[in-house]
Formats: structure tokens, C-alpha cells, sequence
């Protein structure tokens, strides 16, 4: 059941501060959060950022839930670490614990429904997927999901057709905007910043669980984050095996990379599924992208299209890579690959 | 109404008939619902429905091209087939059924008049009986999951799969919208799905972003799919024939009583920025020379 929390810790109040959308017209934004080990995550940061683009004087509030120190530890965190957060609400219940879609939604529609806030935005992860569309059905709105562009406070650009066109929709219905955005549209800032308001909520879920978490297979991984690596070194189905594609993950501990898999190489059973980049895999946008073996489907272009620089390294020389790379070299990947590792300087 | 009222009632017990570990909370029962209580939890369901959307789309592999007049994407004579992710979902429920854990299945299409040919082709893969809910314009994922909730008042599926994401607008939204209208659990992105009928729930692995999340869902449930979850059939010979004759039932969205005016409004439909052209290099050297002193990336 729900546990309430009444912490209120007077702390400086940022010059900035604007009350809610209480005032008719005013933009108040509610950041829908993610905490790991006592700090907020990356992407909720972007989710933040992009609030920006919403509108002039939008006051951000952040909402996290879990339970124990690390959530409180997550809610300090957050409450210093970006400028435009002028608020963090906390949930703390068991509820939380694994960041189920059904009494998230509900948390989301609880908070709403008291606070009144003209837009809800969270990064479309994972998590962000699972639960926006969910809660913005229980406040009977239509969601934008995986924005890239924001143009005000009701004008947004997503991809549509795996990226290859693009859609710019308004919104035209009441409060709330519910919208979910691309984080490697909206790249997070780094640094700390002045520390505001800490708030407490009361979290009132149905007790009666339809559902329920029972286990997270994971990889443990020295190598960066794959959503927000500055390089990816991808690998397709021409590796042939698992055993090849540690040639792969070689010369990604060589540039300092995360490593990516187009979906073949997943299906093929080389690496597990979080490694794929592409439509329905993972989002990327490194400084650099290097992709062997890959052919080039519309599919997995779509999820790397928006790299800084390409490069592509197949033996064929009609392979559709070649049309979206900046540097393309026609060769056999088992030749390349050795010879990079040769003569690439140490990172 | 008072007919309505009274299915609507047994029905909203029939949902609150978990196994014990999941039931933590009392709420009023009156002695009809008691009685019809004892008895449905006495026996399992014996005869399950499963309810799957398929949706028509462009055909993965065409290249789309978008209008000039900047209103659309071009779909004149341009291929058309059953989306990737509907026809995994379809596929799972013929699994189900077909391991003996589910009656029938039901495949549902919204859309326009050509959307029959998808429903046909579901009736061809397997389906026993189609649903066509016919609307034109642009239907935003809200409407489409009221209607599919209009729909599941009517079938009263035991279970409810759609693909994760239409490869045309890439929303991946409608499945967890009709979760959250019904108030049913939802196991999205799921990579397998194992059903235990005794217990009245399923298992459903979720691809996610750190790997791979196992959830259990109470029955009834909502179930999106994502690429791993099965390979699907295709439709032989015999099961096209049969199809023809397989009941296809037609409603409006007036009839379903659904609203289908948006929140939401297309301004307009444009290209990506285009990338500079690439160039070819010859050797590995002048690879690195390149993203070295040009790309200035390594």
C-alpha cells in the first residue's frame, strides 16, 4: 500500500519559479522519471531538456518513484541536476519497485489529476514506451511519441515510415500534452546547478496487482551505454558467428565503443537483443558509426540515420550502406577489421 | 440496458477471479456474484477467446515516397500487406489455440473498405472468424483502441494480442491504450509468451532496454508483440479456400458508439534532411586518414 512521505526541505527557491498551470495559459510540465542507484538517469535529463522547447517560463517538475534511500537519494540528485527542474515529486511505495506499466499509469493520471499540469513528457525508452501511451489512456488523450522536434508548446516532429518521412502534428486538445521524445534529439547538459524545492506526494495506487515483475535477464558490460555512446561499432549477419563477433567487440574496446547488431545478427542468436540498432530496436546517434557486415535495410537505417559520421565496410558493393555512409570501403570485414586493430592508435 | 448491466456484472467478476497470491484486497460482493464466483472459480474457463488486431500497411520492403504537396505518403499502387507485428501476433494466438489452450481466435482489422484483404489473409493463416470495423480518414491510435474496446465488451476475449509498433506510423501505442481503457495488464515487446491456463495467467518475457524482463500478467491481459517472438506461417492453399467462407462481421464506429474526431492533427508530411553524399575509399589507410584528419572523429 502507499506509504506518504511528508519531507519539505526550505531550500533556495529558484529565481525563475512560476506557479503551476493553475494561471490560465502557462506551460507546467511534468517530467516522468527514471532513478538507478541514487541519481536520476540519463535520459530523464533529456526529457528535461527538451521541456525547454516548449515554451518561455515552463516550470519542470520531475516525478520519481520507487522506494528507500535510493529513491531519496535519486530526488536530491535531481533536484540539482539540471536548471530547468523547479520541482521533484516522489512516489514511495512497493509498488515501484520494478516500474510496472499499470500502476505507473495510474501514478501518472493520480498526479495529473491534482496538480493539473499542461504537459507530461518522458524519453520513449523502454520504460517511456510502456507506460505514456497507458497513462495518456486514462486521461483520454492522444500521445505524441518518439518526437525529434519540438516548435512550441503544441507542434511536434516524429519519424514515421521507419524514418523515412516525417510527420508534423499539432495538438489541439485540452490539457494535458502527453509526448514522448527521442533522446538523441534532446542531448542531456552536464553540470549542477542550483537546488529547489524538494516535494513530497501522496501515492494512492489500486492494491489489486494484475501483474507482476519476476526477473531481468542482463548482460554485464564493461562497454558504454549503446544509447548514448559518442561510437558504435556495428556488426551484421556476415559476422557468421558468435565467435566473429568478438572481433567486434575488440575493436569497439579499441575506439572506446558500444557495440551494435543489426536485427540478423540477433535473430542468428550473435548477441543479445538490447545490442540492436535499428526501427524497432534502439535509437543511436553517435559522432561516429561504424557498421561491417551490414547490408543496409531500411529497418536498420532507421535507427542510425542521424549518426555524425558513417562509415560501412562490406564486400559488396551494391550493398544499400554505401548510399547512407560517408566513407565506404568495398572489402572483407575479416581483412578490415584485423588491419583497423593494427594500425588504429590506442584510445 | 438492464440485460447489459447484468453481463457487464458477471463479467467484471470473472475478472477478479485470480489465483489467492494475487488477491489482496476486499471489495463488496453481493450473493448473486458470490454464487456466480464459486462457480466460475470451480472450473477454469473452458472456452477461451483470443482477439488480434492486424492492421493493413505499406509492405516493409517498398521504398515509400512522400507526396509533393507535402499531405502524405504516396500508397497508389503501391504494394500493401498484413503489418510485420500483426502477423506475429496472429501467429502466437494460432499457437495457443492450436496447443489447446484457447478456443478461438478472432482477428480484427479497422480501417477502410481494402482492409478486408488483410482480414481475409488473417482468415487464410488461421483465424476462425474476422471483424472489420470500417472507417476512413486518418485514425489516430486513442480511436482505434476505443474501438477495439467496444469490440472486447461485445467478444469478451480472454486475451488480447497486437503487434508492438505499425511499420507506417511507428506509434507503438494502441496495445498499451487498450490495456489501460480496459484496466487489463499489459505485457509489451514480448519475446515469449507462456499461457497457464489452471492458474489463469501468462508469463510474458519483454524485450527492454537492458535485456530481457519477465512479467506475469493476470488473464485477462494484453499482450503487444515484438520481431522474436515466432516465425509466422504462411497460408497454404486449402486455408485460403476454407477462408472464403469463414464469417467476416462488419460494424461502423457509430454503431460501436466510438467518437472518432482526434486531438490530434496532421500538419503536414515531409522528407528527412538528406545526408551529404558518401564517398568510397580504397585501403584501410585512407580509411583512417580520412576520419582522422577530415571527419575529425578518431
Amino acid at each position: 500500500m502507499a506509504i506518504v512521505r511528508a519531507l519539505r526541505v526550505p531550500l533556495r527557491l529558484r529565481p525563475r519559479f512560476s506557479s503551476l498551470s493553475s494561471i490560465a495559459g502557462s506551460i507546467s510540465t511534468l517530467v516522468i522519471g527514471e532513478h538507478e542507484g541514487g541519481a536520476v538517469k540519463a535520459p530523464t535529463l533529456s526529457a528535461v531538456e527538451a521541456a525547454k522547447y516548449l515554451g518561455e517560463g515552463n516550470s519542470v517538475s520531475v516525478l520519481l518513484a520507487g522506494t528507500g534511500s535510493s529513491l531519496q537519494d535519486a530526488a536530491e540528485h535531481a533536484a540539482s541536476c539540471h536548471p530547468s527542474i523547479s520541482q521533484v515529486i516522489v512516489a514511495d511505495s512497493d509498488h515501484f519497485v520494478h516500474h510496472l506499466a499499470e500502476p505507473w499509469a495510474r501514478l501518472v493520471q493520480l498526479v495529473q489529476q491534482r496538480e493539473g499540469y499542461s504537459h507530461i513528457v518522458t524519453v520513449s525508452n523502454s520504460f517511456g514506451k510502456n507506460v505514456l501511451p497507458r497513462a495518456a489512456a486514462l486521461l483520454d488523450v492522444s500521445p505524441i511519441t518518439d518526437v525529434v522536434s519540438i516548435s512550441g508548446p503544441n507542434q511536434f516532429v516524429r519519424p514515421i515510415y521507419a524514418g523515412n518521412a516525417l510527420s508534423t502534428v499539432r495538438y489541439t486538445g485540452n490539457s494535458p500534452c502527453l509526448l514522448s521524445v527521442r533522446s538523441t534529439s534532446f542531448p542531456e547538459p552536464t553540470g549542477l546547478c542550483d537546488i529547489c524545492v524538494t516535494h513530497s506526494y501522496y501515492c494512492i495506487t489500486d492494491s489489486i496487482r494484475k501483474s507482476r515483475y519476476v526477473k531481468l535477464t542482463s548482460q554485464e558490460t564493461e562497454r558504454p551505454d549503446l544509447g548514448n555512446a559518442k561510437v558504435v561499432v556495428t556488426g551484421g549477419r556476415a559476422l557468421k558467428s558468435a565467435e566473429n563477433f568478438k572481433m567486434i567487440e575488440k575493436l569497439a574496446e579499441k575506439l572506446g565503443a558500444a557495440v551494435g547488431a543489426t536485427r540478423a545478427a540477433v535473430d542468428a542468436g550473435f548477441v543479445p537483443n538490447d545490442l540492436q540498432v535499428g526501427q524497432t530496436g534502439k535509437i543511436v546517434a553517435p559522432e561516429l558509426y561504424l557498421a561491417f557486415g551490414v547490408s543496409g535495410a531500411i529497418q536498420h537505417v532507421a535507427g542510425m540515420r542521424d549518426s555524425k559520421v558513417i562509415v560501412a565496410v562490406n564486400k559488396d558493393s551494391d550493398a544499400p550502406i554505401f548510399k547512407v555512409a560517408d566513407y565506404g570501403l568495398v572489402g572483407d570485414l575479416f581483412e578490415v577489421i584485423p588491419e583497423l586493430l593494427e594500425k588504429l592508435p590506442e584510445k | 440496458f438492464d440485460q447489459e448491466k447484468k453481463i457487464k456484472n458477471r463479467e467484471s467478476f470473472s475478472f477478479w477471479i485470480p489465483s489467492q497470491s494475487n488477491v489482496c484486497c476486499p471489495f463488496k460482493l453481493t450473493l448473486s456474484s458470490l454464487i456466480v464466483a464459486r462457480v466460475e472459480h470451480l472450473s477454469p474457463p473452458a472456452k477461451m477467446k483470443i482477439m488480434v488486431a492486424v492492421k493493413r500497411v505499406i509492405d516493409y520492403a517498398v521504398k515509400i515516397r512522400v507526396k509533393p504537396d507535402k499531405s502524405g505518403v504516396e500508397t497508389q499502387n503501391v504494394k500493401m500487406s498484413m503489418n510485420p507485428f500483426c502477423e506475429i501476433a496472429l501467429e502466437e494466438a494460432l499457437r495457443i489455440k492450436e496447443a489447446g489452450l484457447a478456443s478461438e481466435v478472432v482477428a480484427v482489422t479497422i480501417g477502410p473498405k481494402q482492409s478486408i484483404d488483410t482480414l481475409r489473409t488473417g482468415l487464410a493463416m488461421g483465424a476462425d472468424r474476422g471483424i472489420h470495423v470500417e472507417a476512413t480518414g486518418d485514425l489516430f491510435p486513442l480511436a482505434v483502441a476505443k474501438l477495439f474496446k467496444a469490440l472486447v465488451e461485445i467478444e469478451k476475449p480472454g486475451l488480447i494480442i497486437l503487434g508492438k509498433q505499425a511499420i507506417d506510423n511507428d506509434c507503438n501505442q494502441t496495445g498499451q491504450m487498450v490495456a489501460g481503457l480496459l484496466g487489463w495488464p499489459q505485457g509489451t515487446f514480448a519475446s515469449k509468451v507462456v499461457l497457464d491456463k489452471e492458474k489463469q495467467e501468462v508469463m510474458v518475457d519483454r524485450e527492454v532496454d537492458g535485456g530481457l524482463e519477465t512479467v506475469c500478467l493476470n488473464l485477462p491481459a494484453v499482450i503487444t508483440t515484438d520481431l522474436r517472438l515466432n516465425q509466422p506461417r504462411y497460408a497454404t492453399l486449402p486455408n485460403i479456400m476454407k477462408a472464403k467462407s469463414k464469417p467476416v462481421k462488419k460494424y461502423t464506429p457509430e454503431e460501436l458508439n466510438v467518437g472518432t474526431k482526434s486531438d490530434l492533427e496532421v500538419v503536414e508530411i515531409t522528407e528527412p534532411p538528406k545526408r551529404k553524399a558518401g564517398v568510397l575509399v580504397s585501403s584501410v589507410d585512407e580509411l583512417i586518414d580520412k576520419l582522422r584528419n577530415e571527419a575529425h572523429v578518431i
